[in-house]
């Protein structure tokens, strides 16, 4: 402990002294970011196996130095800090290298449900070991037949004594290659309706009974991953919650992650790369348009300047929503405004660039400044559906928000067995 | 709004909704589309005396706010004014009394009292120059100043006692390139070569006017002289009007939002309300989007500048981009789930329409102010 809080006494340390103290340690110790990179960057297996050791590294160098886990409860190997503490750091570290990998969604929502819902043991063994950046964790959660209805999990668990034995397939796993736990939502009863049918568990991810699969995206990368666990075993101790009580689990685990997608977590630590654009970070679309000799045109003007009031509006309506949900002002399903809101700007923000990048998108020399621009074009709608569609946001809204009347289903009540899977066969049997 | 407002606050926001709802009900609004003025002279001392026109003047020259943050105290009396589609020049007078509060000199200190105690109207000519299009003229004379060009349009102008224009001095030496600095007088209104010639206008309660100054003879003791340069006033100004403008426009947008949320549960077709319908909730879902991030922007703004803050013109002209695109766009919609109802005169619902796309478009459009945005990047940038 390099420097350990000057408020030895047992009273919780100014924002101020916080800062100071963040302030004076944080040019010495980390490289500034490399702000040159775009949005979701990739490269060869070997780089990105190279980054995810460089921020375990850093991640360990924060702890040692008492800057991580700064809202995580100290028994845990957290600061026990506010918010306040929280989004102070995240403004003073906001021009270095800080890990923020980790922060979705190894801390958020993994380390804050196994804060919610862990047992004792598993929050000893866990998150000290989260915050050291010794675990990356990542969600098993979606399905390949699921989409957004995440509590139609297929993927069984069955009890065998202390044990439970595990069949079936996750998917869309970012980084599932290089990570080390997933926090996996797992049907234990068919016979009652959906969502009491469910539990979660904890399953390390490299061993023998898990095939990793990665797929290519749009983009070329190959950050996502499938999943298949084929009778894989694993003991009730890395159960999250009561059995068939996942449901309980999972929405506040679904809060967790809209809430960190909003920017609105207090288990995060420091922002990430694309929401530095502003005070501190780089434009890249007004860049371009200065590149490429835009700035004299009242359209390019009006694109950039779009772009720019579309990210400080999600950044004013993260914080407000984040604001509220801890005032008690908002309901804490009011997260699913900043998810939507983060979903649209994202959409519209690379739509613009794509619009300055001009035929800069079709075909572009490694030099150009308007390369990966059609890439990122053509992602447009990775921030839409990652984390939960754009419609199942607007659903929430509408429907636990402003209370309007849910959707009719036709599994409501119904033992999950009898639930349709699939289009009736011919002759009108639905299984 | 700001989230979580203080109790005194509260109280003062509780105090304008409910003088408002009492003394200027939609009825009244209603009947004050056809009065000349578009607003009672004791509706307005009343407003005086509630402190609508205090907030931005420093205690020391006769104004006083209620926390301590005028221009959040502020964004509280304009949000209730958007809510009620209230008459009154309540932008105009502000952007005034601030200045001649700024003024320290006290050569203005009678007008300012007026305004303070709601007995006198003033109005704001030369907006344009604080988005640098003003074509307003002066000319240096023996004893003061001659004054020609044109401002439109203005509110309130011919409800107006004072005028406070902002003119552009032309005796720099053409051959050093460019015009001289900008100059602000407070002209009474009645003064000889000064036209008001009312304009028909959107908003039902509000009048607008064309103002031309014909070589107009102005004395040297109506200049406004602020401890900073003009210019910066012309700056604050600007600032102050937009943030009003994002305030209104929030107030005017929260409430049909409101209303129309409630239609949305009461209107049944096909057996059901439209509130359950998906691909009507789903565009609910977008407009408590727009209405939260206007709020949160309108918020930011207001404290940025009660804090003199760094950047505080990037976050005006963001807030007025965003707020006055996305709730014009949030009224419309409105509209769309009144169906026909909604484009009759007969609804409530064109009221707050109208106070919308007037604060939307004027002192910049969205467009205007997102262009704004990228100059003052590039600037900030290069």
């Amino acid at each position: 402990m390099s420097a350990a809080s000057p408020a030895a006494d047992g009273a919780m340390e100014s924002v101020e002294s916080f800062v100071a103290r963040a302030e004076a340690w944080l040019p010495d110790h980390l490289p500034l970011a490399d702000t040159t990179r775009m949005e979701n960057g990739f490269g060869s297996d070997e780089e990105e196996l190279a980054n995810v050791a460089r921020m375990r590294a850093t991640q360990r160098t924060l702890y040692d130095a008492g800057f991580a886990g700064i809202c995580f409860p100290a028994e845990y190997g957290g600061l026990g800090l506010t918010l306040a503490h929280q989004k102070a750091f995240d403004e003073v570290s906001a021009p270095y290298d800080m890990p923020t990998l980790i922060n979705i969604p190894t801390f958020v929502p993994c380390g804050a449900v196994l804060l919610e819902f862990g047992t004792e043991e598993q929050k000893r063994r866990h998150i000290p070991a989260m915050l050291r950046g010794e675990e990356l964790w990542m969600q098993f959660l979606s399905e390949p037949s699921g989409g957004s209805d995440v509590a139609g999990a297929m993927t069984t668990a069955v009890r065998d004594g202390d044990e439970w034995v595990v069949n079936g397939s996750k998917v869309w796993t970012t980084g599932a290659w290089w990570s080390d736990y997933g926090l996996c939502l797992l049907r234990t009863n068919w016979e009652v309706p959906k969502h009491r049918g469910l539990s979660v568990f904890i399953i390390k991810i490299r061993q023998p009974d898990i095939e990793v699969q990665r797929i290519e995206m749009i983009n070329g990368s190959r950050e996502f991953c499938q999943e298949f666990m084929t009778d894989l075993r694993i003991s009730d101790r890395d159960r999250v919650g009561d059995v068939d009580d996942g449901w309980t689990v999972g929405r506040r685990w679904m809060f967790h992650e809209r809430i960190a997608m909003g920017g609105g977590s207090p288990y995060t630590s420091g922002k990430p790369p694309s929401h530095g654009a502003g005070a501190t970070g780089r434009d890249h679309l007004l860049e371009l348009a200065r590149e490429t000799g835009q700035l004299d045109d009242p359209l390019a003007l009006d694109l950039v300047g779009e772009a720019r009031t579309l990210r400080r509006a999600a950044s004013e309506l993260s914080a407000r929503v984040g604001e509220g949900i801890v005032a008690g002002a908002m309901p804490d399903t009011a997260a699913a405004i900043g998810r939507l809101m983060s979903g649209v700007v994202n959409e519209r923000i690379r739509t613009i660039g794509a619009d300055l990048a001009g035929s800069s998108v079709v075909a572009w020399a490694d030099d150009d400044p308007a390369a990966l621009f059609g890439v990122e074009f053509l992602m447009r709608q990775s921030g839409s559906i990652a984390g939960g569609t754009l419609e199942m946001a607007r659903n929430n809204i509408s429907e636990r928000v402003l209370g309007m009347p849910r959707e009719r289903t036709l599994d409501k009540d119904v033992p999950f067995r009898d639930v349709p899977k699939g289009p009736p066969a011919a002759g009108g049997e639905t299984r | 709004m700001e989230l979580t407002l203080s109790d005194d606050q509260q109280f003062f926001c509780d105090t304008t909704r409910r003088f408002l709802a009492t003394e200027c009900p939609i009825a009244q609004v209603r009947a004050l589309a056809s009065a000349d003025a578009g607003f009672e002279p004791g509706y307005w001392r009343q407003g005086g005396e509630l402190g609508w026109t205090s907030l931005l003047v420093p205690e020391s020259a006769g104004g006083g706010s209620v926390s301590g943050s005028g221009v959040i105290d502020l964004t509280i009396v304009a949000d209730a004014f958007g809510r009620h589609v209230a008459p009154g020049p309540l932008l105009p007078t502000n952007v005034v009394a601030a200045t001649l509060g700024r003024d320290g000199s006290g050569a203005h200190a009678d007008v300012l009292a007026g305004l303070l105690a709601g007995d006198t109207v003033a109005t704001w000519c030369g907006a344009e120059h604080a988005l640098g299009e003003g074509a307003t003229r002066a000319t240096r004379t023996a004893d003061g100043y001659r004054l020609s060009g044109v401002s439109t349009p203005v509110e309130a102008a011919a409800q107006s006692q004072s005028f406070l224009v902002t003119a552009r001095l032309d005796d720099k030496d053409p051959a050093e390139g460019g015009l001289g600095p900008l100059v602000q007088f407070l002209l009474p209104a009645g003064s000889d070569g000064v036209t008001v010639e009312p304009l028909a206008s959107l908003d039902v309660v509000r009048r607008f006017a064309r103002v031309e100054f014909a070589d107009v003879r102005v004395p040297a003791s109506a200049v406004v002289a602020g401890d900073a340069p003009v210019a910066d006033d012309v700056e604050q100004q600007l600032l102050h009007a937009l943030v009003i403008q994002a305030a209104t426009l929030v107030g005017a947008a929260e409430r049909v939002f409101e209303f129309t949320v409630e239609w949305a549960f009461d209107r049944y077709s096909f057996g059901r309300p439209l509130a359950s319908y998906q691909a009507l909730k789903h565009r609910f879902a977008d407009m408590k989007m727009w209405l939260e991030a206007s709020h949160a922007l309108t918020s930011a703004l207001a404290r940025e500048i009660q804090d003199g803050a760094e950047g505080v013109h990037e976050t005006a002209s963001v807030t007025k981009a965003y707020v006055g695109h996305h709730l014009t766009e949030l009224l419309h919609d409105c509209i769309q789930m009144h169906g026909g109802i909604g484009l009759t005169t007969d609804h409530d619902l064109h009221l707050y329409l109208r106070r919308v796309v007037t604060e939307r478009s004027s002192f910049g459009t969205p467009a205007d102010h997102r262009r704004r945005v990228a100059v003052l990047a590039a600037g900030a940038a290069a």
